[in-house]
């Protein structure tokens, strides 16, 4: 699905007419988004204090910013309105029901060859990554890259269940991922456990914590639980933060175990991977193993989910984002129903959290903001609900895209060296939202898969499919 | 309050002093009625007389303010036991011959699932976004989630579930058959005609496994030919499965030609109780139809030419 492809077609008379009638209200918007950032702006920009040679503090006027800044702005809002709004609306014209359910079936037979090439890439990676960024480079490309977004895979997958597919919106996933990292913290350094016996038990206390939040939000239903849920995240990273006897408040823990390679410490010493397995030492040995570890837990959430989503528990998690009242007249608990979708989200957040302060050896509140978790919900949206496949790609050009955006010297070459993209990437991120939501306002993959079928498997179109009010 | 019920062991469901505020607003007075063991038992009334109330009652969604709902199943000795059940806290009595269920002490989730009653809605509650043959197997939870082993055997994907799920499809296939959609099983509900989903929506309560149904307003939007193949499946359903029929409606053709029992609701009150020729000829009833006060009955029918 190019999005190129779609413009250069022939555009249809009935939508030249449609521009020509929009002119007036387009200007209008224009008019009002202009004054609207005018008086936005203008204290923010249009004013500036600085200190002058006397040590005085002084106010400066900068209406030649102030200017660009609202043009800017009422030129995007004209191209939206006389680009992009009737593109897509001529395109939503010509496209019947019939070519969008083609489409998913050609999109369902890509996905066929693209999943076992994706596995085989994934399996394959940290090869392809020594092959071409060398010992020292490999590094870098295994651990920011490879780990990194694995991880958000995992997460997306994970909140998936919750949002996805039982129609709850959870916007404090963050904090079942920082009860899992500080589990593992914690238990790992007072009493010593390893890292196999940790990582079920940071998951069981991630799903504890989650029917917990369960609880007071089920009688919730769409924006209240999304706040109330946001609310618990904050709640968890404010006691992660001032319970400083325990947690060591803003400072985090650090010197955190490492995981070993089944008992086989991961050092330059002689007992360590390197001497044992006759190896040079190299820290790449720990990156790669740690790539694996990722990519197994990610598939097993991978597979469960899938599994689950076919079985009467996830069939029950959709029936409730479609309908709970009906859900109620066929015998079904939804207040349980509900707990275990939390619950079972919450424990792949708390596998992915322990991994992630395994990874690190060090954690601190500042991992588990709302940020994080925005992310997440925004991969698991931008994705497409309830589609693992879109979440995976969401991620991978989310977490992907920001990091890439570190190694991009041809924007240093453009804008000067003192240019560092990583700063723009929020606004990068919100272009890019705002893009897909006019492009595809369900997600990269918004068709729904059947659990079940009888002649052959269809796949069902977004306008069907609810999007769930908690 | 007597009603003509002919055989009182046959009950699978009685309604006693049924009362329900709503605030101020009494929406049900102090009503009792009985549906009986394959039986299709219709409950009528005017808009506003308060039998969607009722149905909410008798399926949990409400809890009344007064009044008793009881359920038998199995054996009819088991109403025998009513009075000792209702005088302990316990919601339901289940013994080898026969159980009982008090639904008002019930939850919504539980009257569907343990005493089995199935219900329709007035405005059509599919999963819309699910197909067809899924809407048939989520209305087979209990049975796919017992098998499933609570989703532990389902996700080792043993056999036993796998076993499980066939049965399922086919309990599906054959609603799917009576109601004449099986060309359709792979379809989104939502995509249905509005008769289909209506129809699918029957389909789907009896896919639970009840023993009695619930139907609020089935041929509601139905054109002529939609009724009658309607009246059809209720009747197949009541003569060919374990399932009694409790069925609200305003399209008399339907409710004259297929009840067996009609109960007659005005203004929260039952004006008349029994058979639909009974019924029809109430004098209560062909006032509380027209609006009038019973003594101008004559009048008012000359006048619009009954």
């Amino acid at each position: 699905m190019s999005v190129g492809a779609d413009t250069g077609d022939k555009i249809l008379p009935g939508a030249e007419t449609k521009r020509g009638v929009d002119v007036k209200r387009g200007l209008r918007n224009a008019l009002i988004t202009g004054l609207v950032t005018f008086g936005i702006l203008l204290p923010l920009i249009g004013f500036q204090t600085t200190v002058n040679i006397r040590n005085e503090l002084i106010l400066d006027t900068r209406p030649w910013l102030l200017a660009v800044m609202v043009a800017l702005v009422i030129a995007f809002s004209l191209i939206t309105s006389f680009v992009i709004a009737p593109w897509a609306q001529h395109r939503a014209a010509r496209k019947s029901e019939s070519t969008s359910l083609k489409a998913a079936a050609r999109r369902a037979a890509f996905a066929k060859y693209v999943v076992p090439f994706a596995l085989g890439f994934a399996f394959l990676f940290p090869v392809f990554s020594i092959q071409f960024a060398g010992w020292q480079g490999a590094v870098k490309w295994i651990d920011n890259f490879g780990i990194q977004i694995l991880i958000y895979i995992m997460l997306g997958w994970g909140l998936n269940i919750v949002v996805g597919l039982a129609g709850l919106l959870d916007l404090g996933y963050v904090a079942f991922y920082a009860v899992g990292a500080y589990s593992y913290a914690l238990l790992s350094q007072t009493f010593g456990f390893s890292f196999w016996l940790l990582l079920p038990l940071a998951g069981i206390l991630a799903a504890f914590w989650g029917i917990l939040l369960g609880f007071p939000v089920l009688r919730l239903r769409g924006d209240y639980l999304a706040i109330v849920t946001l609310a618990f995240g904050e709640i968890i990273r404010l006691v992660l933060i001032n319970w400083v006897d325990v947690t060591g408040g803003y400072a985090g823990i650090s010197s955190i175990p490492r995981p070993t390679f089944f008992g086989i410490p991961f050092t330059a010493n002689e007992d360590g991977f390197a001497a044992i397995f006759g190896l040079e030492f190299s820290p790449l040995y720990r990156t790669i193993f740690l790539y694996y570890v990722i990519l197994c837990l990610a598939l097993l959430t991978l597979f469960v989910t899938m599994r689950l989503r076919r079985l009467p528990i996830g069939r029950a998690w959709e029936a409730l984002r479609e309908d709970e009242i009906a859900c109620r007249a066929l015998g079904i608990n939804t207040t349980s129903t509900k707990l275990s979708a939390f619950a079972i989200g919450a424990m792949f957040a708390g596998f992915a959290g322990s991994f992630f302060a395994a990874r690190q050896g060090f954690i601190s509140p500042e991992s588990f903001t709302f940020v994080e978790s925005a992310m997440i919900v925004a991969i698991v949206v931008l994705g497409g609900m309830g589609s693992a496949l879109g979440v995976a790609i969401a991620a991978i050009f989310m977490i992907g895209g920001t990091e890439y955006l570190r190694e991009l010297d041809l924007l240093k070459a453009v804008f000067g060296s003192e240019f560092d993209p990583t700063q723009y990437r929020m606004l990068l991120f919100g272009g890019a939202m705002v893009l897909i939501m006019i492009w595809k306002p369900r997600g990269l993959i918004s068709t729904r898969e059947p659990t079940a079928f009888l002649h052959e498997r269809k796949m069902i179109a977004a306008k069907f499919v609810k999007e769930g009010r908690g | 309050m007597s009603s003509p019920i002919m055989s009182a062991s046959n009950d699978i469901l009685r309604v006693e002093h049924l009362t329900m505020r709503f605030g101020g607003l009494v929406a049900v007075h102090d009503l009792s009625f009985a549906a009986r063991h394959g039986e299709i038992t219709a409950l009528i009334g005017p808009n506003g007389a308060g039998k969607t109330t009722v149905f909410n009652c008798i399926t949990g969604f409400y809890k009344p303010t007064e009044g008793r709902i009881a359920l038998q199943s199995g054996a009819s000795s088991a109403w025998q036991r009513l009075e000792a059940l209702t005088a302990s806290p316990a919601q339901s009595d289940i013994a080898d011959d026969g159980a009982l269920f008090l639904l008002e002490r019930m939850a919504d989730h539980d009257v569907a699932k343990h005493a089995r009653v199935a219900r329709t809605f007035q405005n059509i509650r599919l999963f819309r976004g699910m197909t067809v043959l899924e809407n048939l197997l989520v209305a087979q939870h209990k049975t796919l989630m017992q098998a499933s082993g609570f989703s532990i055997f389902g996700i080792l994907g043993l056999p036993v579930f796998r076993k499980a799920q066939a049965e399922a499809i086919d309990r599906a296939v054959h609603w799917l058959e009576t109601i004449n959609l099986v060309d359709r099983a792979d379809d989104p509900a939502g995509d249905l005609p509005y008769g289909d989903q209506r129809r699918l929506e029957i389909a789907r309560a009896m896919c639970s496994g009840p023993v009695l149904l619930c139907l609020d307003e089935p041929a509601a939007g139905l054109n002529p030919r939609e009724s009658a193949e309607l009246s059809e499946l209720l009747l197949t359903i009541r003569d060919q499965h374990d399932t009694s029929v409790l069925l609200i409606e305003h399209d008399m053709s339907v409710v004259m030609q297929i009840s067996d029992h009609v109960v007659v609701l005005d203004y929260g009150e039952k004006i008349s109780d029994g058979t639909s020729e009974y019924v029809k000829n109430d004098p209560n009833v062909i006032a509380a139809y027209l609006g009038v006060e019973q003594d101008e009955v004559e009048t008012a029918a000359s006048e619009v030419g009954l």
